[in-house]
């Protein structure tokens, strides 16, 4: 329209860049931060421009670890939230799939009981039932273990529905179709309709690497030993230690590096990610 | 519900949903029943005996002015989360939405911050705004304000709300372009030619097109800051200084794990897991309503 | 009521893809003006910079005397009925066709007045209190055009308003639409891709094709003396015939001059089966391909010997593949008979090669 021009335009794109401004800083700070001499930070003397500590800094923080409370070299921990991330996210995709199909594609006793079941898991995130989820982890002796991190977290319902819906919009002629061709239905699951859910499977699985990369209070409560802690312990414990005694820039550097592989996949696979959230929400 | 062509299979569909169904029995419900059962139970000092106490838990729970000051204080942060986040997403999506040159970039470089992990969060903002050598403090105290959240309740809030409605704004920011989007563009362009202005328009036509969209965020940026700000607060402030940013959860994981109290630690958890249930079960009930045109 | 005028109007868009080449068009006080073209003449573009929706690169917009280029759409004081209708979907009929009104600040009881009258000429009463969604697709577009009648414009643009309706419905509300504004006598501008719709409804037709204007005029000189191939081919259906006159039959059935014009064109109801040929006039053998009969009168298809003559309207398009004659009634001759086909010399169009430029022989 004709009062889109000029005026009105600028001042859209100064909020935009304000708005990045806002949304950019901290990580900024961050990385600035990671690259300076500690005692500069501690006197509060940190400027605003990068300095040159950048190899140093990461190269301590990657390899060696802190000096201070936990001694695990970050690569290590990085090692483990991959791990764990990676078997959320495939572990749920998998067996929300599988019985997704089922639920869809066959009619048995008791199908609709079980569905609901699963269905009730959405509304509860973990943090509400963490106490028991923990004795009995600990019960079946997964304390400490990549099992006892992921299985958990597998439990709730989002991508089964976000399966379900899917299914539901394929249409009949293309299991009759494969019917008459002799496909059983796990032939039928394998070759028509796995690779026709493929960018949904995508989408999820940014999603889920991405809550599995972040998950905080589990991970938290399961794991004792040094050499198990994810990113996000390891920079939680850096920060217990007293004020005087924390190593800021690798501290911060852990922080950029923990940021880092989810805003990769972010930014990389936009069009999945935003359609992978879109989806589960719904 | 149930589509028309199907397998006769009797066995298999037990198999495929076997996996999820032991993971839910085993992960869930087991845990949640356990939950209910230690609520209603009382553990002395050194774990030795239990008793059954019925409700007593509940009871103290709701007699304890500290656990009303807590739901208030929750609620509290929540509100102020969303309203802060959701308006600023909504200005940035309003701003993004137009036919700007570059729009595909703004958006990139705005939703990135969701991959952001809350201890993470955490930490950024308390270093930015640490008492002694925080960047944005040393403007702070240009500008005369005495900050230090370790000592000040409100301003350890300030700065648990600032951090959480920070990592919410790009989760918003989508939502809200998701929802400009579906509003065709003639209905605005009829509105303009009717002599409404970019304000009003916005005020008349796009806000109450925008409704459900704006519900629908609300109720999950409660949700959120009820649960995923744990990572935030544990990182920040621990729930200090005093219990100024103590939120429900962080209560339970408190009272739990810190002070042993173990049935209540449960009974708050079940009390938590009710309000969940019924948010979660407005916004089904009303988003389900969806504007349709 | 005020006159239109558009004066050398272009539109560039960044990138680089001009759209409009620059148009002049007089749209006199009261007059129903139509725009008509195939999709992506430019049309939509035109309507919508006189809307105020688009910008304009060059050129001038003048809405009652006034220069309206840089006004804005809310300023102009002008109506659109849309395509897809626009309503707002979360008020009511009558708020829909209120809200114009209460952005100019007029008090409720004359917007009652206004909006009441407007729902009785257009029968809307009983569905005042209703919600677009609950409103079938004509009642959608009645309500479209209540909310531009109660403002009283200067102009009312219309932008194919009748493509979303089904065929029985679009000729009704055709007839109600001119009813309308004859009634309302408002200065119009209405576009449409149908060629029908725009030979009923114009008082003034302008024939456009890639961003530029191809003829203006009335809609019956333009019939009867279309301008360009293109014009000849577009207004008129089944359209008009076009061949080389450089085919030998044809030549020398023209004579001189008007034989080494390039193209001539014959509406099809303007060949006569006949044996004889006129003084002046063109007769062609046909062979009968195919027969279509639609009740009062009858196509007969029929092909030439010499089928590497045949002229397409547009340079670059597939020229059509056969002759289309129209008789009236429904005896036809036989689908592969040898006929002979004639044309008198005031029904032939002659245009030069490029078929830009009418001769008149």
């Amino acid at each position: 329209m004709v009062e889109q021009e000029g005026f009105r335009r600028y001042v859209a794109h100064i909020i935009l860049w304000i708005g990045i401004a806002i949304v950019a800083f901290p990580v900024y700070v961050a990385f600035v931060a990671s690259t300076q001499d500690n005692a500069l930070i501690a006197n509060g003397q940190m400027s605003l421009l990068p300095g040159g500590h950048f190899f140093e800094v990461y190269y301590q923080t990657i390899f060696v670890g802190t000096s201070g409370s936990t001694r695990e070299p970050v690569a290590n921990m990085m090692l483990n939230s991959l791990i764990m991330a990676l078997l959320i996210a495939v572990g749920k995709i998998a067996i929300s799939i599988i019985s997704a199909y089922g639920i869809v594609y066959f009619r048995f006793p008791f199908r609709m009981p079980i569905f609901w079941l699963i269905f009730i898991t959405l509304m509860l995130p973990v943090e509400v039932r963490i106490y028991p989820t923990y004795k009995i982890v600990a019960d079946l002796h997964l304390l400490d273990s990549y099992a006892g991190l992921a299985l958990p977290l597998i439990a709730s319902a989002t991508a089964t529905l976000l399966f379900r819906q899917f299914f539901m919009t394929v249409p009949d002629e293309l299991l009759e179709a494969s019917r008459i061709d002799g496909a059983g239905p796990l032939r039928f699951f394998w070759d028509t309709l796995l690779p026709l859910s493929r960018t949904n499977m995508a989408a999820l699985f940014v999603i889920l690497f991405i809550l599995g990369w972040n998950q905080y209070l589990w991970p938290l409560l399961i794991t004792t030993r040094d050499d198990m802690q994810t990113i996000q312990i390891g920079i939680r414990k850096m920060m217990t230690t007293n004020d005087a005694l924390t190593e800021w820039p690798i501290v911060m550097a852990t922080a950029v590096l923990a940021m880092l592989p989810p805003v990769f996949v972010v930014v990389v696979m936009q069009k999945l990610f935003v359609r992978g959230l879109v989806e589960t929400e719904k | 519900m149930q589509k028309q062509a199907i397998f006769r299979s009797k066995l298999l569909p037990y198999a495929l949903v076997a996996p999820q169904l032991a993971i839910v029995l085993i992960f869930f419900y087991w845990p949640a029943l356990q939950a209910v059962i230690q609520s209603f139970l009382l553990q002395d000092a050194f774990g030795l005996s239990t008793s059954f106490v019925w409700f007593d838990n509940y009871v103290e729970l709701f007699r304890d002015p500290a656990y009303f000051e807590t739901i208030v204080r929750t609620f509290f942060f929540s509100f102020a989360i969303a309203a802060s986040s959701l308006s600023v997403a909504l200005l940035l999506a309003v701003m993004a939405d137009k036919p700007l040159r570059g729009g595909a970039v703004y958006r990139t470089l705005l939703i990135w911050p969701y991959a952001v992990a809350p201890p993470v969060v955490g930490v950024l903002w308390v270093f930015m705004l640490h008492p002694s050598l925080g960047v944005l403090t040393r403007y702070l105290r240009a500008a005369g304000i005495e900050w230090n959240p370790l000592l000040d309740g409100g301003q350890a809030a300030t700065l648990v709300i600032i951090a959480a409605a920070w990592k919410q704004i790009s989760y918003n920011f989508l939502f809200f372009l998701a929802g400009l989007a579906a509003i065709p563009k003639s209905v605005l362009e009829a509105a303009a030619i009717d002599g409404a202005r970019p304000m009003r328009r916005f005020w008349t036509v796009t806000f109450p097109l925008l409704s459900p969209t704006i519900f629908f965020l609300l109720v999950i940026n409660i949700v959120y800051a009820f649960f995923d700000t744990f990572g935030i607060i544990d990182t920040m402030t621990r729930g200090g200084p005093g219990k100024s940013t103590e939120t429900l959860v962080y209560k339970v994981y408190n009272d739990g794990l810190i002070g042993g109290n173990l049935g209540s630690s449960a009974a708050q958890s079940v009390i938590l897991m009710i309000m969940v249930i019924v948010l979660t079960g407005i916004q089904f009930r009303f988003v389900e309503r969806k504007v349709t045109y | 009521m005020a006159n239109v005028t558009l004066r050398n109007v272009r539109k560039t868009y960044t990138g680089g893809f001009e759209a409009i080449k620059g148009v002049n068009v007089d749209v006199g006080d009261g007059q129903f003006c139509v725009l008509v073209g195939p999709s992506g003449c430019g049309k939509s573009t035109l309507l919508r910079m006189v809307a105020g929706l688009e910008t304009v690169t060059g050129g001038e917009i003048d809405i009652g005397g006034k220069v309206v280029n840089q006004v804005e759409p809310a300023d102009r004081d002008i109506a659109m009925v849309f395509q897809n209708y626009a309503l707002y979907p979360h008020m009511s009929v009558f708020n829909n066709m209120a809200y114009g009104l209460r952005n100019r600040g007029m008090k409720e009881a004359e917007i009652k007045t206004r909006v009441e009258e407007a729902a009785r000429v257009l029968e809307l009463t009983s569905m005042l209190e209703r919600k677009p969604r609950q409103l079938s697709g004509g009642q959608r577009q009645r309500v479209a055009m209540g909310r531009a009648i109660v403002r009283q414009p200067k102009v009312f643009l219309f932008d194919e308003p009748l493509s979303n309706l089904d065929a029985k419905l679009r000729i009704s509300m055709r007839v109600e639409i001119r009813k309308l504004q004859r009634r309302l006598n408002v200065t119009s501008i209405y576009v449409t891709h149908d060629q029908l719709e725009a030979m009923t409804l114009a008082d003034v037709l302008v024939v456009m094709n890639g961003g530029q204007v191809e003829q203006v005029g009335n809609p019956l000189a333009i019939y009867e003396k279309p301008a360009t191939t293109f014009v000849a081919s577009f207004i008129g259906a089944p359209p008009m015939n076009l061949m080389s006159t450089r085919a030998d039959e044809i030549k020398s059935q023209l004579g001189g001059g008007a034989g080494e014009a390039g193209i001539l064109g014959v509406r099809p109801e303007d060949f006569a089966i006949t044996d004889q040929t006129p003084s002046g006039g063109v007769a062609l053998p046909l062979t009968v391909e195919a027969i279509e009969r639609v009740g009062a009168e009858t196509f007969v298809y029929g092909s030439r010997a010499q089928n590497e003559q045949r002229v397409a309207a547009n340079p670059g398009e597939l020229p059509p593949g056969e002759i289309i004659v129209r008789i009236p009634g429904s005896e036809a001759p036989p689908i592969g008979q040898q006929i002979r086909v004639a044309a008198i010399r005031s029904k032939l169009h002659l245009f030069s090669g490029d078929g830009r430029t009418r001769i008149e022989a």
